[in-house]
């Protein structure tokens, strides 16, 4: 019997690993943080249809109770190499080493840092916040501008590390714009009063009622999209930020003054998922890692005994993480037969 | 003594008058065109003791080659030997030949004298052994030179060069006239040792060898010299026309500089000055970053000014100097001290004269004037705009200490105009600084501090204010040694990139690291002050694409990680932000470090 590992207990990790137990298959399931699912976790509601956040955490950690599957919370792996022909060493920040035949990696993704885009204020400007720092405001029903005070305007900012020669990112983050959208109306339903503005370059409504969610935003709610990046964030005297930007179908330079920024941050490879591609020589661009073709053998690696799924691959939402795990853990059931 | 003529001095002669009329012609007709500011500069200073100390350039820079020494010995000794040397060996031929013929001598006879004189010891000069063998040693001490050119054209890397220049074919020409030259007049004086037993230790040796295997004979020692006087001749009318017009025209653009003349935004006859005076060494390529990084090899200033002289040549001008990150490292290199960028920057405004936005600064009209009496004015900078973390620190910093200040581009942003004036836009830049220096003016402010490197130098050089301008480096080094800025040493380890604007820019090198010394560790650089890299993000280049701007960068990067620091320091928001992009490692500007160190309650 061969032994299999999995690195990364999110969507994708747990989603193989069950699919791998419930065939009577040995899985260990490694995760570098306390618990499993971290990233979902941070999320309130997930689009398009507002369901809640935590229910899918349950479900996915119910999943993870099959005596097939061992989990190693706490533990990062740092290090892959090859040990002898078949098999893999990995090896974690403890110096610990476990042996497998068989290793899935499952690493994900990290949000991108908006530190890195000083001149939009994150981390200068109390009032400039990313889009995870609004979904914890609407999962306490706090959404409050810097003074502690109900704001009166909120400012969505899309494509912050996405899209973005500057930053090194040339790719779109795909989830943004929805996520956005999906907070804005969160916002309305909140607090009807508050003006909610949203700059973008182009809104990709790529999914499955995406579009209709979109119509909603602003025919129900008064949502107003203005096609335009921000290019600079400053503090006013009282508290408030002020954005300096331009309407590019008015062809009008614009200001105006907001109690809140919201940075719609992208995804960017893990530190995870760099250093493994990096280790078995499977990194692709970006950080990202890279399967053998995308469209005929997108779970498996040029490396044998290697293969991915999930956000280390590229952007991916959710559902489509999970769908991927399954075609994975195919080709993994199909690989040691 | 033979005749004092003969046919053979006629080319040398020839040469001589063309290379006199046509450098008096040139220098009379740049001295002509020199505009009006450098011609007021020269009738105030003419009188004043300035010679001196250029006689004193002249003679350790012409001659002793005192800054390429200092790049590297053996460059130096190649460069000395055959400058100086050649120097003495006029000057001491000269004082022979004189010493010899009391009653006078056509001037040629001092530089054929071994024909001439074919006596060992003339009666009247008794310290004739004494000449031949110094004349001898001087020979020697120009060939060992010469053999050294020749080692450093199949291999330079001993001799500090990675890359050479490539010369036109003028040049080439040229050097092969000097190059033939000092082996041509050691054979002529071999062979005439040889007949007649005359001249110092190497050509009697020489001519010895020769006796022995019967080459002696009046006939072949007339070609010698003829060859000899040939090769004089040739070099003396191609020199002009070459590269190695610099030989005099360093002396004279030497002599201006320290007479207090500069380069304009114009091309005038200083800049002639000092397109001939380049030597074409090449020294300006190594250090290019565009070299370095991206093996570009035909934009160095040697090519730049190249094609600026040369007329078949001048069409490649345009490009040449659009692409460049003006990061002044050449500048910096040149042995000459030329001002490489501003001679850049004329041909981009030459190219830029016809592009005509004189529309769009009607919202300079909209800015409001304030009244800044008894404070100091701040400018943040465009860029600054984009890294606010530093205005912020700045705002901290002005209110430890209880100064009151005036931000004044803190809503209504103008530029400080360097940007267009980089590339070229001449008239566009004026207008900006014209309305800036208006404000400033106008609020009474007692100083002006500046975020930016690049505003700094536009105020301190382009504005003419009559407040004090200062770096904030500069402003927070004086708030600390004054003491009313006191600073605690925090545990982060530091190593600091010199902006291109700042340092070779303005040469503020040790104020940004007294500060860092001050609040951090700093850690040693490879490549820092004046061979520090450019961040490649730099406004000077419109051509280079993001991945260019990138590899350089990373190597300025690397560069910095090597000691293995913490966060790296920098005093520029363009670097910060070039470098915030590479790497997890934090960037902070020096204003950051300062503000978040300082101990509350300092102010006085």
């Amino acid at each position: 019997m061969k032994s299999i590992s999995i690195i990364g207990a999110g969507p994708a990790g747990i989603e193989a690993a069950s699919i791998l137990a419930q065939q009577g298959i040995a899985v260990t399931l490694f995760e570098k943080s306390s618990s499993a699912m971290k990233n979902v976790a941070d999320k309130t509601f997930l689009f398009p249809d507002f369901a809640a956040a935590s229910d899918i955490v349950e479900a996915m950690n119910k999943k993870l109770l099959n005596s097939n599957i061992t989990l190693h919370c706490d533990t990062e792996i740092v290090a892959l190499e090859r040990e002898g022909k078949t098999s893999w060493k990995l090896t974690d920040a403890k110096g610990m080493s476990y042996y497998s035949d068989l290793v899935l990696i499952a690493t994900g993704y990290t949000p991108f840092d908006a530190h890195r885009k000083e001149e939009l204020g994150y981390g200068i400007y109390n009032g400039v916040v990313t889009s995870l720092d609004m979904e914890k405001m609407i999962r306490y029903d706090k959404i409050v501008n810097s003074l502690g005070e109900k704001p009166r305007r909120v400012v969505f900012l899309q494509c912050v590390g996405s899209r973005d020669e500057k930053s090194g990112n040339h790719y779109c983050s795909k989830i943004c714009c929805v996520t956005a959208v999906k907070q804005a109306i969160e916002l309305k339903r909140c607090l009807p009063d508050t003006e909610a503005y949203v700059f973008y370059m182009d809104l990709r409504m790529w999914g499955q009622h995406f579009e209709e969610l979109y119509r909603q935003a602003q025919q129900e709610y008064g949502i107003r999209f203005v096609r335009g990046r921000i290019s600079e964030a400053s503090g006013t005297f009282d508290g408030r930020v002020q954005i300096k930007a331009e309407d590019t179908l008015m062809g009008l330079p614009l200001r105006m003054t907001t109690d809140l920024l919201v940075l719609m941050v992208g995804m960017e490879a893990s530190e995870g998922t760099r250093c493994l591609g990096k280790a078995c020589g499977i990194g692709g661009e970006y950080g990202f890692v890279q399967s053998k073709d995308p469209h005929l053998n997108d779970t498996a690696t040029d490396q044998e005994g290697i293969f991915v799924c999930g956000t280390c691959k590229r952007p991916m939402s959710i559902n489509d993480s999970i769908n991927d795990a399954r075609s994975a853990a195919v080709t993994i059931l199909q690989a040691i037969q | 003594m033979k005749d004092s003529f003969s046919i053979f001095v006629i080319p040398f002669c020839a040469g001589v008058l063309v290379l006199l009329g046509i450098s008096v012609w040139k220098y009379w007709r740049w001295i002509r065109s020199f505009d009006k500011l450098q011609r007021a500069i020269i009738r105030k200073n003419i009188w004043s003791w300035r010679f001196l100390p250029a006689i004193w350039e002249a003679f350790r820079e012409g001659l002793l080659h005192w800054r390429i020494t200092k790049k590297n010995l053996l460059l130096g000794y190649m460069h000395r030997s055959l400058a100086f040397g050649w120097f003495l060996l006029i000057v001491v031929g000269a004082v022979q030949a004189r010493l010899a013929y009391p009653d006078g001598h056509p001037f040629w006879m001092a530089i054929f004298y071994n024909y001439f004189e074919p006596e060992c010891h003339p009666v009247d000069f008794p310290r004739a052994a004494f000449f031949a063998n110094l004349m001898d040693g001087l020979l020697l001490y120009v060939l060992s030179g010469l053999m050294l050119a020749m080692f450093k054209k199949v291999w330079s890397r001993p001799l500090g060069m990675k890359r050479t220049t490539r010369h036109t074919l003028m040049d080439r020409v040229t050097k092969l006239a000097l190059w033939s030259i000092f082996p041509l007049r050691l054979l002529s004086e071999a062979v005439t040792a040889g007949i007649n037993g005359n001249g110092g230790f190497l050509v009697t040796w020489l001519g010895g060898v020769f006796d022995s295997i019967g080459i002696s004979n009046p006939a072949f020692e007339y070609t010698c010299w003829m060859l000899y006087s040939v090769a004089l001749g040739t070099f003396f009318s191609l020199m002009p026309f070459s590269r190695y017009m610099h030989i005099f025209t360093e002396v004279f653009l030497i002599y201006f500089r320290q007479l207090g003349v500069h380069d304009s935004n114009k091309k005038t006859g200083y800049t002639m000055f000092e397109l001939s005076a380049c030597s074409r060494c090449g020294i300006c390529i190594d250090g290019c970053p565009l070299n370095r990084e991206l093996g570009i090899t035909n934009v160095q200033g040697v090519y730049m000014l190249q094609s600026i002289r040369n007329l078949e040549l001048q069409r490649n001008a345009e490009p040449i100097a659009e692409n460049c990150l003006m990061c002044d490292r050449c500048v910096a290199d040149c042995p000459v001290n030329l001002d490489l960028s501003v001679i850049r920057r004329q041909v981009r405004i030459k190219n830029k004269a016809a592009i005509d936005t004189k529309q769009g600064y009607s919202y300079l009209n909209d800015v409001q004037p304030f009244n800044a009496i008894g404070r100091i004015a701040y400018f943040g900078g465009c860029m600054s705009h984009l890294t606010p973390d530093i205005t912020r620190s700045m705002e901290i910093i002005f209110e430890a200490v209880g100064q009151k200040y005036w931000y004044m581009d803190k809503d209504q942003t103008i530029c400080c105009g360097r940007p267009l004036l980089q590339q070229g836009f001449e008239r566009q830049a004026f207008e900006l600084r014209r309305k800036n220096t208006e404000m400033i003016v106008n609020s009474k402010a007692t100083m002006l501090i500046t975020s930016c490197p690049i505003c700094y130098q536009s105020f301190k050089k382009e504005y003419h204010l009559s407040i004090p301008v200062m770096h904030h480096t500069e402003y927070i080094d004086m708030l600390v040694k004054s003491g009313r800025l006191k600073l605690r040493k925090d545990d982060r380890r530091v190593s600091y990139h010199d902006p291109c604007e700042l340092g070779r820019g303005c040469g503020i090198y040790d104020e940004p690291r007294n500060v860092l010394r001050a609040t951090t560790t700093l850690l040693k650089t490879d490549q820092e002050r004046e061979k520090s890299l450019c961040c490649g993000f730099n406004l000077g280049n419109p051509l280079l694409d993001l991945e260019q701007q990138t590899r350089i960068r990373d190597a300025a990067r690397d560069n910095l990680l090597a000691p293995h620091p913490d966060t790296i320091a920098t005093a520029c928001p363009m670097c910060k932000k070039a470098f915030t992009h590479a790497d997890n490692i934090p960037v902070k500007d020096i204003a950051e470090i300062v503000a978040a160190n300082i101990i509350e309650g300092s102010a006085q």
